[in-house]
């Protein structure tokens, strides 16, 4: 079996946001880029299923859709050990463009299972797995929590209001993961950062450069006016102003 | 040219999201000289379809068939693109919630429709089509364009006023064509609560974090919750230590909710934990420090120690209810 996990580029979770050039475009200076946390999620669950003796994963290989500028993270990604590491070289203005991408490389190098997360932290599309999944005509598992191989089957839990349901699907297929799918991220080893320098990192051109939308322009929340303090011998006055200025309760 | 909803049902009933997305439809229907239609999947009946008529929509299509009383993603995105075609709907609109992420993407692929997900108001504009969304987990938001002809939206949770009139709508059977190969997902066992608020629906949400100490000190939150009907919720460690199970986890990594009303207690407010209740309409701290981070998003806040304030504030509640 060969898995394929999708990665993001994203700026770190703690990022204080800000817009350039008259907020049409988001200011990268001083911003720390990571992997998209559920894909590091996805490639940790990966790892554990290809270590587990009783499955039969060949390989592990980790994609992106990104500008050379995106490689370090994908470095990062064969340090925490992947085996190796495509970068489509394209710029990605949309989760159309970056999935239609990723569907032009796979067509090609076909995989059993392939990993998407439920969302990007930056644009917050929770589209490309979807959509992937339709370029390619495959069945796609949303919102999965956990993944288990069984001999020839993949068993998933996918979450859904209020609780979670069994599933299986056939391979080849795109899982969409999210919280659960495996519980801590694995951060890079010594020997793992030596490693990802030899492992191969193939760059390929896009297949195609379509995108259906584009993001004009940005705009801060509008500021919170200041919190009202209420006293905590006066616990009253704050159920008061909940019913009464508020309107909640 | 109808706009097409796809209105999911919870056990054969819909819930406010299913009316709140009718309201928006029915708002950018409005501006754009065109009505609105339903689609509804899985078991409902007449009854609960007619209600969608009191929100706006002129017709609503049920889709009924043994095979879809569970989400399959291929199955579903099939019959939802017959739909639009055979409504010649030019807009799709889903709520940005488990089965809206799981189904738009693979139609705006299908139909070659632009999405713009996690929408939070109607368009600004028509032409070019530009409707404003939340990026960066709730930091920011964007204005986005939509160039393709046919478009989808997917509406961020509590975004819009939900409007009730009256009004009717026609009820239609309609049967798709279903190709055995699109049910190859097969749902072994379902575990599901019942009976219990919904994080994901509820108008009022109680809160914990590290500052309640340990899983032991629920009680009175719960009380609360008890008493105002609201869902519980908490922070990433709390669900980590295993003091409450992982569904109640909102934040970045966790649930994102935007209910009415959200109690933070014992929460610090760390931005990881702001991403996922930041657009709540209304949050009410209850901190020992008067530092926290979480005041500055608060609207209103307590510096207090929440083993003496909760007892407190559930007797005012019910003081105030019963008055
Ligand atoms: C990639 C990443 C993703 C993350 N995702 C999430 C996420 O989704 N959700 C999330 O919540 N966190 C997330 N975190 C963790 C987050 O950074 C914080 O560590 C976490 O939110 C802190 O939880 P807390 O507020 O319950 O605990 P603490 O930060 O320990 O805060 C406890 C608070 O309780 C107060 N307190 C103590 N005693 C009392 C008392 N008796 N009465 C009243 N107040 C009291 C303290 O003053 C303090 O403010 C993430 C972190 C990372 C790195
Ligand atoms: N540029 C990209 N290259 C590779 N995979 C991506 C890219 N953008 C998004 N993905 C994958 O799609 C998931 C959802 O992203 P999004 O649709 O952007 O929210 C991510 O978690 C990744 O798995």
């Amino acid at each position: 079996m060969k898995i394929l996990v999708c990665i993001s580029n994203v700026p770190d979770t703690t990022t204080k946001i800000r817009f350039t050039d008259n907020n049409t475009a988001f200011d990268a200076a001083g911003v720390q880029w990571i992997i998209n946390p559920w894909d590091e999620l996805a490639l940790t669950r990966a790892l554990e299923l290809k270590e587990a003796s009783d499955t039969s994963i060949e390989t592990i290989t980790v994609i992106n859709v990104g500008p050379q500028s995106t490689e370090p993270t994908i470095r990062k990604a064969l340090a925490i050990g992947a085996d190796d590491a495509v970068r489509v070289d394209a710029q990605a203005p949309d989760a159309y463009a970056v999935a239609a991408n990723l569907a032009g490389y796979i067509k090609e190098n076909p995989y059993d299972i392939i990993f998407c997360g439920i969302d990007s932290s930056d644009y917050n599309g929770s589209l490309v797995g979807g959509m992937l999944a339709e370029f390619l005509e495959l069945p796609s598992v949303s919102s999965v929590s956990k993944l288990d191989i069984e001999g020839d089957t993949v068993k998933m839990n996918r979450e859904i209001d209020g609780g979670s349901e069994v599933l299986t699907t056939p391979t080849p297929f795109v899982a969409i993961v999210q919280k659960g799918i495996a519980l801590e991220p694995r951060i890079p080893s010594m020997r793992g950062i030596m490693m990802a320098r030899k492992k191969p990192l193939n760059v390929v051109p896009p297949a195609v450069d379509e995108a259906l939308t584009e993001f004009i322009s940005y705009e801060l929340p509008p500021s919170k006016a200041a919190c009202k303090m209420v006293d905590a011998e006066n616990v009253k006055e704050l159920v008061d102003l909940l019913h009464n200025e508020a309107k909640v309760i | 040219m109808s706009v097409l909803v796809y209105t999911e049902n919870w056990d054969g009933k819909f819930k406010k999201l299913s009316f709140e997305l009718i309201s928006y439809a029915k708002q950018i229907a409005e501006q754009s000289g065109t009505t609105v239609t339903a689609i509804s999947i899985g078991n409902v009946d007449d009854s609960e379809l007619k209600k969608l008529g009191n929100y706006g929509a002129t017709k609503v299509l049920s889709v009924n068939d043994e095979r879809l009383n569970v989400l399959i993603n291929k199955a579903y995105a099939s019959i939802i693109a017959q739909a639009a075609e055979k409504e010649g709907s030019q807009l799709l609109i889903f709520a940005h919630n488990f089965t809206g992420k799981a189904l738009a993407p693979r139609l705006s692929v299908k139909l070659k429709a632009g999405i713009a997900s996690g929408v939070n108001a109607v368009p600004s504009s028509f032409d070019p089509f530009t409707v404003s969304k939340k990026v960066f987990t709730g930091k920011a938001f964007a204005n986005v364009v939509i160039k393709s002809e046919k478009k989808i939206l997917t509406l961020f949770q509590n975004s819009v006023e939900i409007n009730e009139s009256s009004g009717d709508a026609a009820i239609e059977t309609f049967v798709p064509a279903l190709d055995d190969a699109d049910f190859a997902t097969k749902v072994l066992d379902i575990n599901k609560v019942t009976g219990k608020i919904l994080l994901s629906d509820a108008d009022v949400v109680v809160s914990g974090g590290r500052g309640m100490k340990n899983g032991d000190n629920w009680a009175p939150l719960e009380e609360l919750a008890t008493e105002l009907g609201a869902a519980l919720a908490c922070s990433r460690p709390v669900s980590d230590e295993g003091w409450r199970p992982h569904e109640e986890h909102v934040g970045q990594t966790g649930k994102i909710i935007a209910p009415n009303l959200y109690f933070a207690m014992g929460i610090s407010g760390a931005i990881q934990h702001l991403g996922g209740v930041s657009s709540s309409k209304c949050i009410v701290a209850i901190n020992t420090d008067k530092d926290a981070p979480i005041f500055e998003t608060a609207d209103y806040g307590i510096v207090g120690d929440v083993q003496k304030v909760l007892p407190e504030l559930i007797a005012a509640i019910k003081e105030m209810k019963a008055s």
